[in-house]
């Protein structure tokens, strides 16, 4: 449900009513920022990366965690390789 | 071919007319008198100027040596065009009706020769837009190569259509010992494209507005029959080609499957997408493979030719991104799977009806 | 495309199919009793569909399609009302485009519009609100659906309606919730699941410590779970780790949207105009205590269902439907009398078949290749 997709905020559209241009791989759309300004002023959300649904950013999306996400699945990959060389060269 | 016989040298044949003075079609346009035809002649005739529409008979008239010398099957095509908006990135109505029924009659391995032009006007409609439609018309078919012929004009009361409908009718002759067709799809073939998917239906969506979306994604919009010839001179052994306009990649590739009764596998790694085509699907929640395009064929081809008739469409300027983008199988019967890049299968099946966007 | 790509990378999968099967080996699940795992949401069906995951999992784990389809759930009465309200002269009835084909008791808003209501799909409740703004003499209703990931966009859209004193705007409010569905689910008898994948777009608004009582009360675990097919496996390898360890525990792989206590602002929009039904009808589940919201008192004057004379009967479900069977996992969808034959995406019947994210429109149109060949087999049988 909820279909949600990764935009980067490229420009500030209408700052009384909380509208942003956000780009999804060069398609542009103005969403409603309202979610995610928190307290910083509005300006600042300029460059951040957010879950757009519905022509509404949901979510600033967290870098690290994304990160850190990709990391485990790395570890877990070369771990399954060392697990597989362990056993080829036990049986050589 | 227009250059040789101008239009001046052909209008003696008939009373020289005025030309249209009003801003706007009405209803007196089409109402058969001395407005409708001065319509036809400064807005139309004008625009095609041939030797075979200057004389305006009720037909267009030709020797049928003339037609054999291309092949010895006539291919005959028709298709009605409804486009919304008329105007889009990379064409409009005009553009899109000589492509449509030019690469219809490509597809068959016909060489297009003649189009006719039958135009349904809404009252109203600015007379310097259906200039402008009527010259993109005439450019495309000089690039085509073919030429319009034959025509009709009628113009009807506010909202009985919607500014402008366009039916165009095709020509073409077939070349001797061609024959293709959906049902020849044969274990082993590979199955080509020649470029990017999907471009004409999210250029048509984004340019409707409602959706508030900004892209530079144009329409694919051409006539593909130069392309067509260099596939067919490299690889004359070519099975079947369509285009993939309405429903897509996904609905031609089942189409061939069902009517050859084999099963098709592609790679999703391998079919050519735009960045922009699929974020803008990402955001409305559609799928590449159902949207339409006006610049496209799938072809089938001999698998130990595939490297060949990809390379030759690859030549053409239309044709830079071709690919292989996958194989027929035996089985299932009718079925079209997809390799998915993810590494997981998937079946691609006929849509039920429109794709609509979603938010789920 | 950043943040999707890199959770789309094949050679990842291998490995969590990898680390996947060697739980299912330590686990010694047997073919005969396999898994059920539910992804409560339908972006997570249309994933699983889209990339073809569930052909990639061993068959010692069986997705089960859960109820998160909001499209899927709207029972026939509120398309009718929807109907009636489009159907009303001087209304332009704005919508969502999934909503279009669900069918009512007599039509869907598609036949509608063909029978000539003015119904406009729209990208955004705030392309309806500038539809408002561009037609004052027309009036605007938005058909407002879906779970805590909608509901704040347009209680966002009808707080700038007021702000900007717009009369011609309002909103056909049908947004559920989640945990009471996911109770309701939890709650019956027969239920049949180890572990759910939890909703991750709405768990951005939601947070994720709501979900604490499956796992203490329920003793089940649940993963909130991104969209990308990486997301899922990962999920689905997180919930068997739980399940290996002995554990039911409440746990967040989507880390990057999820906030643990979701988004204050969109919460608070929420509260602001919406407060709790107390029940809701749904296809194929039947009425639901507090599964709903309608507007405050407050907000009267943008809600379309005080402002229009609704039909608002409620319309029972097909007979032959076993819709809900198919959400508690008890059966699966081609194992439904009607499955393929009156239920097609063509002529739906029950709401699974309605929306591409209903589970048994995604079997019809995508295909679960394993599933479909059990099916095969099963009829030639």
């Amino acid at each position: 449900m909820c279909l949600g997709i990764p935009g980067q905020i490229t420009a500030i559209s209408d700052a009384g009513r909380k509208l942003a241009m956000v780009d999804v791989s060069g398609v542009k759309r103005e969403v409603n920022i309202a979610c995610i300004i928190g307290d910083r002023a509005i300006e600042d959300c300029i460059g951040d990366w957010v879950l757009v649904h519905v022509g509404f950013a949901m979510s600033v999306i967290d870098e690290a965690q994304a990160a850190e996400t990709l990391r485990i699945l790395i570890e877990l990959g070369e771990a399954q390789q060392e697990i597989a060389a362990m056993r080829t060269s036990g049986r050589a | 071919m227009t250059k040789q016989e101008p239009l001046s040298t052909l209008r003696p044949q008939r009373k020289i007319r005025d030309g249209i003075h009003v801003a706007k079609v009405s209803l007196a346009h089409g109402g058969g008198g001395k407005a409708m035809r001065d319509l036809i002649d400064d807005v139309f005739v004008q625009a095609f100027d041939n030797p075979a529409l200057a004389p305006l008979e009720d037909q267009a008239r030709f020797a049928l040596s003339d037609l054999a010398r291309h092949g010895d099957r006539l291919a005959f095509t028709s298709d009605s065009f409804v486009v919304d908006p008329l105007e889009f990135p990379g064409g409009d109505i005009g553009k899109l009706a000589i492509c449509g029924t030019v690469n219809d009659l490509a597809v068959g391995g016909a060489k297009p020769l003649y189009l006719s032009c039958s135009v349904i006007i809404e009252e109203g409609v600015d007379v310097a837009f259906l200039r402008k439609i009527a010259a993109s018309m005439a450019k495309t078919a000089a690039a085509a190569g073919v030429a319009i012929v034959t025509g009709d004009t009628k113009v009807v009361t506010k909202g009985a259509c919607d500014k402008l409908f366009i039916n165009t009718a095709g020509i073409g002759i077939i070349r001797s010992g061609m024959d293709l067709g959906a049902h020849r799809a044969e274990p082993g073939d590979a199955v080509l494209v020649n470029g990017l998917l999907g471009d004409h239906g999210a250029a048509i969506l984004a340019a409707r507005g409602d959706l508030r979306l900004t892209t530079a994604i144009e329409s694919d919009c051409a006539p593909l029959n130069g392309l067509i010839d260099a596939l067919i001179e490299a690889c004359p052994q070519v099975k079947f080609m369509r285009d993939a306009t309405r429903g897509g990649l996904a609905t031609v590739l089942n189409e061939i499957a069902e009517a050859s009764g084999i099963g098709i596998e592609i790679e999703e790694r391998k079919t050519p997408l735009r960045e922009e085509v699929k974020g803008f699907c990402e955001i409305l929640g559609l799928d590449p493979l159902y949207l339409a395009n006006e610049g496209k064929i799938v072809a089938v081809v001999p698998g130990h030719l595939a490297e060949v008739a990809r390379a030759a469409m690859a030549a053409h300027p239309l044709g830079r991104d071709s690919a292989i983008i996958g194989h027929v199988l035996q089985g299932p019967a009718g079925r079209v799977v997809m390799q998915t890049h993810f590494g997981g299968k998937r079946i691609v099946d006929m849509l039920v009806g429109e794709q609509l966007p979603r938010i789920c | 495309m950043q943040y999707v790509d890199e959770f789309r990378d094949p050679d990842k999968a291998a490995s969590l199919i990898a680390a996947i099967n060697e739980l299912i080996q330590k686990l010694a699940i047997s073919r005969d009793k396999p898994l059920h795992i539910m992804e409560v949401c339908g972006g997570h069906t249309h994933a699983i569909f889209r990339y073809g995951i569930s052909n990639m999992l061993p068959p010692e784990i069986e997705f089960v399609h859960g109820p998160g389809c909001p499209v899927c759930v709207l029972p026939m009465g509120r398309v009718d009302d929807c109907v009636a309200i489009a159907e009303t002269p001087g209304v332009i009835f704005t919508t969502f485009g999934d909503a279009m084909r669900v069918p009512g008791s007599k039509k869907s808003l598609l036949q509608a519009k063909a029978d000539g209501a003015d119904i406009r799909m729209v990208y955004s409740p705030l392309d309806a609100l500038a539809l408002a703004r561009d037609n004052p003499d027309r009036e605007v209703v938005f058909f407002g659906l879906g779970f805590e990931t909608t509901a704040p966009s347009t209680a966002f859209t009808v707080l700038q309606a007021e702000a900007e004193g717009l009369t011609n705007f309002s909103l056909f409010c049908n947004h559920i919730t989640i945990i009471p569905t996911m109770r309701a689910i939890l709650q019956s008898p027969e239920l049949r699941i180890d572990g759910f994948l939890g909703p991750g777009h709405v768990s951005m608004v939601i947070g994720t410590k709501v979900y604490e009582f499956i796992a203490a009360h329920y003793k089940k675990p649940l993963v909130v779970a991104g969209f990308e097919p990486l997301d899922v496996l990962q999920s689905v390898w997180l919930v068997l780790k739980q399940i290996a360890e002995g554990r039911a525990e409440i746990e967040n792989q989507y880390g990057r949207i999820v906030p643990p206590d979701g988004n204050k602002a969109a919460l608070a929009a929420i509260t602001r105009v919406f407060e709790t039904r107390d029940f809701f009808e749904w296809r194929g589940l039947g009425s639901i205590e507090h599964s709903g919201v309608r507007m405050r008192e407050a907000y009267v004057r943008f809600d379309a269902e005080r402002k229009f004379a609704i039909p608002s009967l409620q319309v029972e479900d097909p007979k032959a439907c076993e819709c809900g069977e198919v959400l508690k996992g008890l059966i699966k969808p081609w194992q439904c009398k009607v499955f393929g034959t009156t239920c097609t995406p063509q002529t739906p019947l029950g709401a699974l078949m309605v929306s591409s994210e209903g589970a048994c429109a995604a079997y019809y149109q995508y295909g679960d290749l394993e599933g479909l060949r059990d099916r095969r087999a099963a009829d030639a049988a």
